[in-house]
């Protein structure tokens, strides 16, 4: 019976192919919209969550402060505020487990007829680990190449495409500021980093080197930041404060100086973002929700309509024998029957939609399963829901004053 | 003697209206046998649609017992009823009242829909039944595509699905011409003579009449006459020894 049902509710959604469309189109704007939310939240979820994984985990990163030259101040890392004896103090810390100060010293690089300007970063090997970072190619420096300023290089994967092109790179030589550097890795690809800079556009020496051989004699011992890899996540925040307590003693500041240095908790950063996507996320969701009930109340409207138009039929499927149970079965697939037709329509062009936003925004966007099976679960529920009233009315009707109609 | 097919005693049947308590029907008493032809007859607010509501199951009665087969219809719920007139009753109507949107071979196939048939059980009983009404070579063709005999045809076709132990036509020939008419008031006498079909005719019109075996003439809410369709009968004039 209900096969036969279904082929006769289809046969009446077709015999008013317009006003069936017309009224699914509600259905399909809040579905797709949903859907495209939906795939747009997931990917900008994904792109934050592989910037964190990009950055380390548990970690802080202590920045020089601003150099002071008058009443002048510079920006952020551009004062000589930070030494490497300041990260001897911080590595020795309760719960840090690695520290990795870094000079970055921008340079115009130089191999053969090629040359690029980028940013050379100047680091010891732990800052491998605590960026949690491999070459894709090649080997990271030693501790002995560390302690003798060996003049060796990792690039990243921009650098290598501009400076070598379809060349490889390995075991050439760069010259950085005019001295002569060997490649001995590239490192793998990271993307873009917040705000779309390319975290691929660098080269890696020890920092021994790079203080000696690139940085000018004012600089010598200074660095620009200090990576911290602390043990666990909960101990993030007591060794920021902790930090911050030695580094204030060691720079001999008053009670009342500010900081001449600061502290960033990448964590807190990431913490902050996942919950403004997510809030956006649920406002578009909201949006593409409230599109949905309107689909609903349309359908609920043109059932009624429907129901008053074809009174007589009730009264004559009731005379028939047609049980109210059959009528209101009948009604309600009917409802069912568009609103599921319009959230399949919906998905198909929601997935359309993200597609095309994917390439549109230069991230992934994904349609997945779930949001498939919620959509369709909604529209059901939608559908059952605005259904119901009208199909009750049907199944209650009068048969003789549905046949007098 | 066997079960009547049905059976009115004293059957009342009043409407509330916003003028007080309408009484349509006074107190009709009737017994259909198995196999009888006949007819019911009254001119235009004798209360013979009312009777016709009742026996269909369409209405139910407001006081007196009303048997169909034997079984009191004041203690059937809805379902029942339902069932009823799904497998103990075939209705024709007057209008035909097919559903435009369906084929012939589908408007035949509804009762046996309701009935719980597979579609395979549907299609061959549909169009065994249409053949059986000569309308064998047009299963796919809508009412709309159809004359006003031959959608009657389909709706007296649709009307036997079930193998009804009645069957109720309202002004079956109303909508048509005298030449159609006379066609299907005889497929109803062939059906009746041939198979044994139980058939009630609601009609005003006498020539239709003429052609049952009996007629109950309503007038007033009440039987008047219940008799061989005599021509004081058929025309309504008043019985002997009553004038």
């Amino acid at each position: 019976m209900i096969s036969a049902m279904l082929a006769e509710a289809w046969g009446a959604l077709i015999a008013n192919r317009l006003r069936s469309a017309l009224t699914m189109l509600g259905m399909i704007i809040g579905v797709a919209a949903v859907i495209l939310m939906l795939a747009i939240g997931g990917g900008v979820q994904k792109q934050v969550a592989d910037s964190i994984a990009g950055l380390g985990s548990n970690m802080l990163i202590v920045t020089a402060g601003s150099g002071r030259q008058g009443g002048f101040m510079g920006g952020a890392g551009t004062g000589a505020t930070l030494r490497l004896d300041d990260a001897d103090k911080i590595a020795r810390l309760e719960h840090v487990v690695a520290v990795a100060p870094t000079a970055n010293i921008p340079a115009q690089v130089v191999a053969g007829p090629a040359n690029w300007a980028t940013t050379v970063t100047g680091a010891p090997p732990a800052w491998f680990t605590v960026q949690d970072w491999r070459p894709a190619d090649g080997r990271t420096f030693s501790d002995m190449e560390e302690r003798a300023a060996a003049r060796v290089a990792l690039i990243g994967q921009t650098v290598a495409d501009n400076l070598f092109g379809a060349n490889d790179p390995m075991g050439q030589s760069v010259r950085i500021k005019g001295t002569s550097f060997t490649v001995i890795g590239i490192m793998s690809k990271r993307g873009q980093g917040f705000g779309g800079m390319d975290r691929d556009d660098l080269i890696v020496v020890p920092l021994t080197t790079a203080l000696r051989q690139l940085q000018g004699n004012f600089f010598r011992r200074s660095i620009r930041s200090v990576s911290v890899a602390v043990d666990s996540a909960e101990n993030l925040d007591s060794t920021e404060e902790a930090i911050t307590q030695t580094l204030r003693r060691a720079h001999k500041l008053d009670r009342n100086a500010a900081d001449d240095f600061s502290v960033t908790n990448l964590t807190a950063v990431t913490d902050t973002l996942s919950t403004t996507t997510a809030a956006i996320s649920a406002l578009l969701a909201a949006i593409g929700s409230i599109s949905l009930v309107v689909g609903g109340i349309g359908i609920m409207n043109i059932m009624l309509v429907s129901v008053t138009e074809r009174t007589r039929e009730i009264g004559i499927r009731m005379a028939i024998g047609a049980p109210r149970s059959a009528i209101r079965l009948q009604f309600l697939l009917e409802a069912l029957m568009l609103s599921l037709l319009g959230c399949s329509i919906g998905v198909g062009l929601g997935t359309l939609g993200a597609t095309a936003a994917s390439g549109a925004i230069g991230f992934d966007t994904s349609v997945t399963l779930f949001a498939v099976v919620v959509a369709f679960a909604v529209s059901a529920s939608i559908g059952i829901f605005f259904g119901w009233y009208p199909a009750t009315r049907a199944a209650k009707l009068s048969p003789i004053e549905a046949l007098r109609s | 003697m066997s079960v009547p097919v049905l059976s009115l005693q004293n059957v009342i049947k009043d409407y509330a209206s916003e003028a007080g308590t309408f009484r349509a029907l006074h107190g009709v008493s009737m017994d259909v046998q198995r196999g009888e032809l006949m007819s019911i007859m009254g001119p235009s607010g004798s209360g013979k649609s009312t009777l016709m509501n009742v026996i269909g199951c369409l209405d139910s009665a407001s006081d007196g017992v009303y048997r169909f087969e034997g079984q009191d219809t004041a203690t059937l719920g809805e379902t029942a009823l339902a069932k009823l007139r799904n497998k103990g009753i075939g209705f024709i109507f007057q209008q035909f009242n097919l559903l435009p949107r369906l084929t012939a071979l589908g408007n035949v196939a509804l009762p046996l829909v309701y009935a719980g048939f597979d579609r395979k059980a549907r299609e061959t009983r549909a169009q065994e039944l249409l053949t059986s009404v000569g309308l064998g070579d047009k299963p796919r063709s809508r009412p709309s595509q159809l004359s006003g005999g031959q959608q009657q045809r389909v709706a007296v076709a649709r009307a036997l699905a079930n193998d009804p132990d009645l069957l109720l036509a309202d002004e079956p020939t109303g909508a048509l011409d005298t030449k159609t008419g006379a066609e299907v008031l005889g497929l109803f006498k062939t059906l009746n003579r041939e198979r044994g079909v139980t058939v009630v005719l609601v009609t005003h019109d006498p020539e239709v009449a003429r052609a049952t075996d009996r007629v109950v003439r309503i007038q007033d809410g009440l039987v008047f006459y219940d008799g061989p369709p005599t021509e004081d009968a058929l025309y309504g004039h008043a019985p002997e020894g009553i004038a």
